[in-house]
């Protein structure tokens, strides 16, 4: 525990500024120059960037700083406090927020800069990140819950920040109920974790569950209730289908909620709760499993799909589910070097896909785009790099981490290392399809649109270019052993993770050798780029295009009607929900509550009809009752 | 002697007070009823209370049944406008009265009053003592009497004002 | 002793005469229908309550009561004169001081 005075105060900052930046513009945004406001929010940004930046730079990996702001929650036997704890853990994630965050702030100054809301957009956004920092900040699951709560909150606000559109409006509600599904699972791990440890403080917590015996029942039901809360959070099967209709919200908010840090938060949760986790096998089975199922059932779907963005959201559904493997299968560190380099590439994605829906004014069909590489040469060639580091083609981000991951499923367990793998082959598919669709060939849209095509400004191209760099060398922090290289990202994170991975060792401690992995790694490379050759041949060689909505037949259908789950749902739990509500409301709502009003009025009324005929403003009669009532009082009170 | 004077007084007292509930000329009423207030007056005085007796005649019987007289006067009623009610409730009125005072007589014997004797010499009832009392005790209220008094003038004033 | 007893009112009597004289008021206040004579039973009512003070004062040597009868009189002399006026209002509207004519005042 290292306590460096100096530290204090830049890390209270961290969530602080943000905080302020959504003051200003909310408060008073509406006597700011709309031009002002997104400088304001991403200067606030920017701020806590600097701050976590030197917490980064000033705090060793074996130290972590313990901030209690006050407490929070106190009686009887226990103290919930409003703490910070800053660790490797937390200030990767703070980097990855804040960074990302920063260009996507800057980027969305030239995206949204005719938009009318812009000031409300900013507010949102730098509200947004004060939650998610909050969620990685906090000392204990509480604090945590505040962020998360309030992350999917501001989820909710952007998706539907186009409110005058239905379809929106029901893509918010969408994810919002969807979450809050997850996070009743969340809430009530903790209760779990608070009525059996007594705490809910991260250290406290995991001393606690360190001492049970490895499996047991307890340990398995919080850490499954844990997961279902991520579940909903990082749209994992059976939660997910929420993630996909999110595209709905201004195309920043897909990158970076939707894509590089509010979607993860289920992996950092878990991640934080490496020792629970640890202790308890059968849970991790679960999460590897949910894991690889969503990560190839979301390839799958994303194959055929013609959005843009919807191609996106199902990559990034499977790319969670990727990571959620690698957690399951007891590799932390490499899942956190995945949400680490995929927050560079996806992020770098959905700018990219912005842009050229930029270009194309709000067209997001690739069947109506093709060609676009001639007019917009810097979109192109960052959304290529993007791909490309997504495919897992070295020595972009995307290869290093992925390859962590498969090595380390190899090494668990060949089904899952194969499922991965096919799905990682998936992924190189898709994304080319969607590079080729896109930009290649001749331009399938109209000619009108086509005149006004054009680059966007240098406020996106910026954040573009730059998070390519990213997306190229990003990978170099966790350079693997078999190159010969020291895993410096791992070993930043050894402090937070070596419990749980100590806990796990005991269990299973072979490593693959080194022959094994280069192995492993070519037969990665070359099935990325066979997939990526399989694109070129079948989308520039022989110039196909998506088929129409009408002409799919069979599994195709199936896969472009992505699987059916949203109907599934809709059939098994929404419509006898509905069934159940409208039989409620007839038989509770209509036939009790309103007979019980209803009589109550009607008691009432009659009543008062009755006894409105003894006010006959007749002052005789008035003083009859009066003299009667003083008898019957006087009576009462000496007979009875 | 007293005694007899007692029930006298009381005797006066009693009549004077039917007369005004049965009288059929509003005057009579008046009239008897400041005979009421002279008796009542006289029993002040057995009581020892002369002051009380001397307010009493200058309040009742000077200030209030003046007004009285003035405004059956003015209002011009006599017996040929004199509204009645209708047997039945005349009867009615009659027998709630009864009963209130049985229930009252009841209630005052089942209190169980001490039985008390009048102090042979005492001054209370003088006039310096009331307003010993009223001027240590019983200051404030006596004040905000007047204001009360000034309220009601003005109200009355106001009141019996002919509207414009 | 007899002769004392002679000189002497019982205070039992006292509370008779002036409950009489307060249901007396009150079934005036039944009876008639004409607001002056209403009034003047009210009147009446307020006297025996005096007349009870004064004699509970009296009998048990502490002025206070004649202290309360003197503010209730100063009361009654306010109420009337209020009263009345109000009377006299209201016959300028009516034409008349039925009470029964007086309904206005339900539902």
């Amino acid at each position: 525990m290292l306590t460096d005075s100096s530290l204090i105060a830049p890390g209270m900052l961290i969530p602080l500024f943000p905080l302020i930046g959504f003051l200003i513009n909310g408060l008073f945004g509406k006597y700011l120059p709309k031009s002002i406001t997104g400088w304001i929010a991403s200067l606030a940004v920017l701020a806590s960037f600097c701050c976590v930046f030197y917490m980064f730079t000033n705090l060793p990996s074996t130290g972590s700083l313990h901030i209690d702001l006050f407490n929070w929650i106190g009686f009887a036997n226990f103290n919930i406090s409003f703490g910070y704890l800053i660790d490797p853990l937390s200030i990767t994630m703070m980097l990855v927020v804040t960074g990302i965050g920063f260009l996507i702030h800057v980027y969305s100054i030239g995206y949204m800069h005719d938009d009318e809301g812009v000031t409300r957009f900013f507010t949102y956004l730098n509200l947004f990140i004060f939650f998610m920092l909050l969620l990685v900040i906090g000392s204990n699951y509480l604090v945590m819950f505040i962020g998360w709560e309030g992350v999917g909150l501001c989820s909710y606000l952007l998706i539907g920040y186009w409110f005058k559109n239905d379809a929106f409006n029901d893509a918010a509600k969408k994810a919002f109920v969807m979450n809050r599904i997850g996070d009743l699972g969340f809430l009530l791990g903790m209760f779990f974790i608070l009525f059996n440890f007594g705490s809910l403080d991260y250290a406290e917590v995991m001393k606690q569950a360190s001492l049970l015996p490895v499996g047991s029942a307890l340990l398995v039901t919080i850490t499954l209730l844990l997961f279902v809360g991520a579940t909903g959070k990082s749209a994992q099967i059976p939660l997910y289908t929420w993630l996909p209709d999110a595209m709905a919200g201004p195309t920043p908010v897909s990158a970076l909620i939707h894509a590089a840090t509010m979607v993860t938060a289920g992996i950092y949760m878990i991640t934080r709760s490496g020792v629970l986790y640890a202790m308890a096998p059968f849970s991790m089975e679960i999460v590897a499993i949910v894991g690889v199922a969503t990560c190839l059932m979301a390839a799958i779907i994303g194959l055929m799909q013609n959005d843009i963005k919807k191609v996106l959201a199902y990559s990034t559904v499977s790319q969670l589910g990727l990571m959620f493997a690698a957690l399951g299968i007891g590799a932390f560190a490499s899942g956190m070097f995945h949400l680490v380099t995929h927050a560079f590439f996806k992020a770098l994605l959905f700018l990219g896909s912005g842009s050229v829906i930029h270009a194309l004014h709000g067209e997001q069909d690739i069947r109506k785009m093709g060609g676009l590489s001639k007019y917009i040469k810097v979109t192109f060639i960052t959304f290529l790099i993007g791909s490309i580091a997504i495919s897992g083609i070295p020595p972009f981000a995307g290869f290093f981490s992925k390859d962590e991951i498969l090595s380390k499923a190899f090494e668990h367990s060949k089904i899952i290392w194969a499922i991965l793998s096919i799905s990682s082959m998936m992924t190189a598919f898709y994304m080319f399809r969607l590079v080729y669709l896109t930009f290649f060939n001749d331009f399938r849209g109209t000619e009108v649109t086509k005149k006004h095509i054009h680059e966007s400004p240098s406020t996106m191209t910026i954040p573009l270019i730059i998070l390519a760099v990213l997306s190229i060398f990003g990978g170099f922090i966790g350079l693997p052993s078999v190159l010969g290289f020291a895993h410096k990202f791992q070993q930043y994170l050894s402090a937070v993770t070596a419990p749980a991975q100590h806990i796990l060792d005991e269990s299973h401690a072979a490593e693959v050798s080194h022959s094994t992995e280069w192995i492993l790694i070519f037969t990665a490379v070359i099935a990325a780029i066979a997939s990526i050759l399989y694109a070129r041949y079948k989308y520039i060689s022989n110039k196909e295009q998506p088929a129409e909505d009408a002409s799919l037949t069979g599994i195709n259908k199936m896969v472009y009607n992505k699987f059916y789950v949203d109907e599934i749902y809709e059939t098994c739990i929404v419509k006898p929900l509905k069934v159940l509500s409208d039989l409620f409301l007839v038989l509770i709502d209509k036939l009790v509550i309103d007979l019980v009003v209803n009589a109550t009025a009607w008691v009432v009324g009659l009543s008062g009809r009755t006894l409105r005929l003894v006010q006959n403003g007749n002052t005789g009669f008035y003083v009859f009752a009066m003299v009667f009532g003083i008898i019957v009082l006087f009576v009462i009170r000496l007979f009875i | 002697m007293i005694q007899y004077l007692f029930f006298a007084l009381s005797a006066l007292t009693i009549i004077s007070a039917l007369y005004v509930v049965f009288s059929r000329n509003p005057m009579h009423s008046v009239l008897s009823l400041i005979v009421c207030f002279f008796t009542v007056a006289g029993h002040y005085i057995l009581l020892n209370a002369q002051f009380l007796a001397i307010v009493h005649i200058i309040v009742y019987a000077g200030a209030i049944m003046v007004l009285f007289l003035f405004t059956v006067m003015l209002l011009n009623l006599n017996r040929e406008t004199e509204p009645h009610k209708t047997n039945w409730v005349k009867i009615a009125a009659v027998i709630a009265a009864g009963m209130l005072f049985l229930t009252l007589i009841a209630s005052l014997k089942m209190a169980g009053l001490g039985t008390y004797s009048l102090p042979h010499k005492s001054n209370i009832g003088f006039i310096q003592d009331i307003g010993v009392k009223l001027f240590t005790d019983f200051m404030l209220p006596f004040e905000i009497s007047t204001i009360l008094f000034m309220s009601a003038m003005i109200g009355a004033v106001l009141l019996a004002k002919k509207e414009k | 002793m007899k002769e004392m007893a002679m000189n002497t009112v019982p205070h039992n009597w006292y509370l008779f005469l002036s409950t009489f004289l307060f249901c007396i008021g009150i079934m005036g206040v039944l009876f008639r229908r004409n607001a002056i004579i209403i009034m003047m039973c009210i009147e009446l009512m307020l006297n025996s309550v005096n007349l009870l003070l004064v004699s509970f004062s009296a009998y048990s040597g502490n002025s206070d009561g004649q202290v309360f009868v003197f503010f209730i009189m100063v009361v009654a002399a306010a109420e009337v004169a209020v009263g009345l006026a109000l009377l006299v209002s209201i016959y300028r509207n009516i034409a008349s001081t039925d009470i029964d004519k007086l309904s206005k005042l339900k539902w």
